[in-house]
């Protein structure tokens, strides 16, 4: 009878039901493209902020100690320490090298062009290494997407060209397909202007050239001076802290979850494990920016999401308090006729509860497209659904429900049958 | 022997006196009938006969037990298992069908049984309109399916209020007919009535005046009735 009852209720009473299971999958909709948003915005943000560079900054142990304690800077190209190149693939073989997006060697060496002293860069422009998993493109396309270059980029094997910053370019009025004599060590060689770049930094200083020229010229096969690495990771938290200031302080229960969490400080300490004698160093103002974007915006989400299950608890509550108004005498007759209190209450909260049910399938689904309305509109890709989702919306459902029904069932618990049915 | 048993009962809201001092024995198997003008206390009695109340001091006895000690929900218990209630606006729930309101006295009740509620229904003549949504009956017939719903589960007590207050001649015909059935039978029917045609079917008239019983009449008609 019980189920009846509901049934009756939920087909010849569908307009009003229809109303609160409206009121329910526009909340959830809402949560549910919000949630989906939030849970993959971390992946979206980073993968944005990674076209902005990398983010871990992997160089010899020694030229670290001499930058650490006396302040020299191995960029200069003082330094005589090197990395390994044939180790640079190494990095993705790492627990987390599914997040290595991209990464490029560099041998910087002090060197003249055109007579006039600079900085001259070996590195991989858009290299195809091959690794045991597989081939992975990588270098400095990829990591520095936002270089703005007239002309075009160097290819790693163009053997007599070079690319030029734009300051350098213009103190020495040089374009796009003129000569430039480069001095590296005792080498001296012609190299054609390819293309002349603007990156906004001190980079717009440098001559750079595909690696294995540089190394050649300068004797130093098979050698690099440091690596950049683009990796996408999770917001540094209190754990990542304490691991980034002293890692012998976590217990093994912590170093586990540290080790196996994508943080910039953890991938680092993987990358060191792989690659002899090197120290990855974090660049802690990217790392830090995306975290405190990540963070905001995940709570700007956060908030969003609560705003709209609250919201839906409002409608709820003035839905289910109009009817339980409405229903006064149905309710009091129910009553008089031996209903006890928790029964009405029962098929009451019921009714709420499937129609909110409904509601919230629609709602899900309906939220569905709208995270990937977002996902294209805002990132231009879609978003993935996460199946967390489900159990926090059917929770959440479950919840507005109730908290919606509170009022009603207040009402429903006060109302006297003498009164109601002799229409007091 | 007695049914019910009211003993010197009041009931006052704030400063209003609705019924006071009230002493009334009702015997099983009786047919008693509440009169009175409007605010005469007629529905506050039958609200504190018919556990939908309670009266501010003085015992109501039924069935041996003084319901004025009961709390909200052994009211309800009792209501549910001795009281038949008739409205006077039928009070079927709109969403379910005739044979679906009387299951829902039996839901309450006991278990609910369709053949039985069938029955019910063929007993106020609407098993044909058993599947009949209340919009889709008339006054006559929702007030039978009200009757159907109030004896479905063999009440000590029927307890009518106004049950022909909205109906048409031929209607009022039947459902008197109707409590005159269920009297025959042995039930002990309570009517609240403004209706002198009604009162005199009833054994016993109690005429309500000012929240006191002004005078109880002896129906003879009623008694000829009883006897043939």
């Amino acid at each position: 009878m019980f189920f009846r009852m509901i049934k009756g209720v939920l087909i010849r009473q569908r307009k009003k039901m229809l109303m609160i299971a409206v009121t329910v999958a526009l909340g959830v909709s809402l949560a549910t493209a919000v949630l989906n948003v939030m849970l993959d915005v971390g992946d979206k943000v980073n993968q944005e902020l990674k076209a902005y560079g990398a983010n871990i900054n992997v160089i010899p142990r020694g030229a670290f100690l001499l930058n650490d304690l006396y302040g020299i800077d191995m960029e200069n190209g003082i330094s005589d320490k090197y990395l390994d190149e044939s180790q640079i693939g190494n990095i993705k073989t790492i627990f987390w090298s599914f997040n290595i997006v991209d990464f490029t060697p560099y041998l910087e060496l002090s060197g003249k062009a055109n007579n006039e002293k600079v900085k001259i860069v070996g590195t991989w422009f858009n290299y195809e290494l091959k690794l045991e998993t597989g081939e992975f493109r990588t270098g400095m396309k990829n990591l520095k997407t936002w270089w703005q270059v007239s002309g075009a980029w160097l290819e790693d094997s163009d053997a007599d060209a070079v690319m030029v910053g734009s300051i350098y370019a213009s103190r020495n009025g040089i374009k796009t397909g003129d000569k430039i004599t480069l001095n590296v060590a005792d080498a001296v060689r012609e190299f054609t202007v390819k293309g002349v770049f603007d990156s906004g930094s001190s980079e717009d200083e440098y001559v750079y050239l595909p690696l294995s020229v540089v190394q050649e010229m300068a004797g130093l096969a098979g050698k690099v001076s440091r690596i950049e690495v683009s990796a996408l990771t999770t917001p540094d938290n209190e754990l990542a802290l304490k691991a980034a200031q002293d890692i012998k302080s976590l217990s093994i229960k912590e170093y586990e979850t540290w080790y196996c969490t994508a943080y910039v400080s953890s991938i680092s300490y993987q990358i060191e494990e792989v690659i002899t004698d090197a120290v990855a160093k974090p660049i802690r103002q990217i790392a830090e920016s995306e975290g405190a974007i990540l963070d905001k915006t995940q709570l700007l989400m956060l908030l969003i999401t609560v705003l709209s299950l609250a919201g839906a608890a409002v409608g709820i509550t003035n839905l289910v308090t109009a009817s339980v108004m409405e229903r006064s005498q149905e309710i009091g007759l129910l009553k008089a006729v031996g209903a006890k209190d928790s029964a009405v209450i029962l098929l009451i909260f019921t009714e709420i509860l499937i129609t909110s049910t409904v509601g919230g399938i629609i709602g899900y689904f309906v939220g569905l497209g709208f995270a990937q309305i977002i996902g294209q509109t805002v990132f231009s890709s879609a978003i993935a659904i996460k199946a967390m989702v489900i159990p926090i919306i059917a929770v959440s459902v479950f919840v507005i429900t109730l908290i919606g029904s509170i009022p009603s069932i207040k009402m429903l618990l006060s109302l006297k049958p003498a009164e109601v049915l002799h229409g007091r | 022997m007695n049914v019910l048993e009211l003993k010197n009962i009041s009931k006052i809201y704030g400063s209003l006196k609705a019924l006071s001092e009230i002493d009334l024995v009702v015997k099983k198997g009786e047919w008693l009938a509440i009169m009175g003008p409007s605010g005469s206390g007629k529905t506050t009695m039958m609200n504190i006969i018919g556990c939908l109340d309670k009266p501010s001091s003085g015992s109501v006895i039924l069935d041996g037990k003084d319901i004025a000690k009961e709390n909200a929900a052994g009211l309800t218990a009792i209501r549910r298992d001795k009281i038949g209630l008739i409205f006077q606006q039928f009070h079927l729930v709109n969403y379910l069908t005739a044979l679906e309101n009387v299951m829902v006295a039996q839901y309450y009740h006991s278990m609910p049984d369709e053949a039985e509620a069938l029955q019910a229904l063929e007993k106020v003549g609407l098993k044909d309109r058993a599947k009949h949504l209340p919009a889709q009956l008339s006054g006559g017939e929702q007030q039978r399916v009200c009757i159907a719903r109030a004896l479905i589960n063999s009440p000590m007590l029927i307890l009518a209020d106004e049950p022909t207050g909205n109906l048409d001649e031929a209607n009022e015909g039947i459902v008197m007919d109707l409590l005159q059935g269920l009297h025959d039978d042995g039930s002990t029917v309570i009517v609240v009535t403004h209706d002198p045609e009604v009162a005199e079917k009833a054994q016993r008239t109690v005429i309500l005046e000012h929240g006191r019983i002004a005078r109880i009449i002896e129906n003879s008609s009623a008694e000829k009735a009883d006897e043939t």
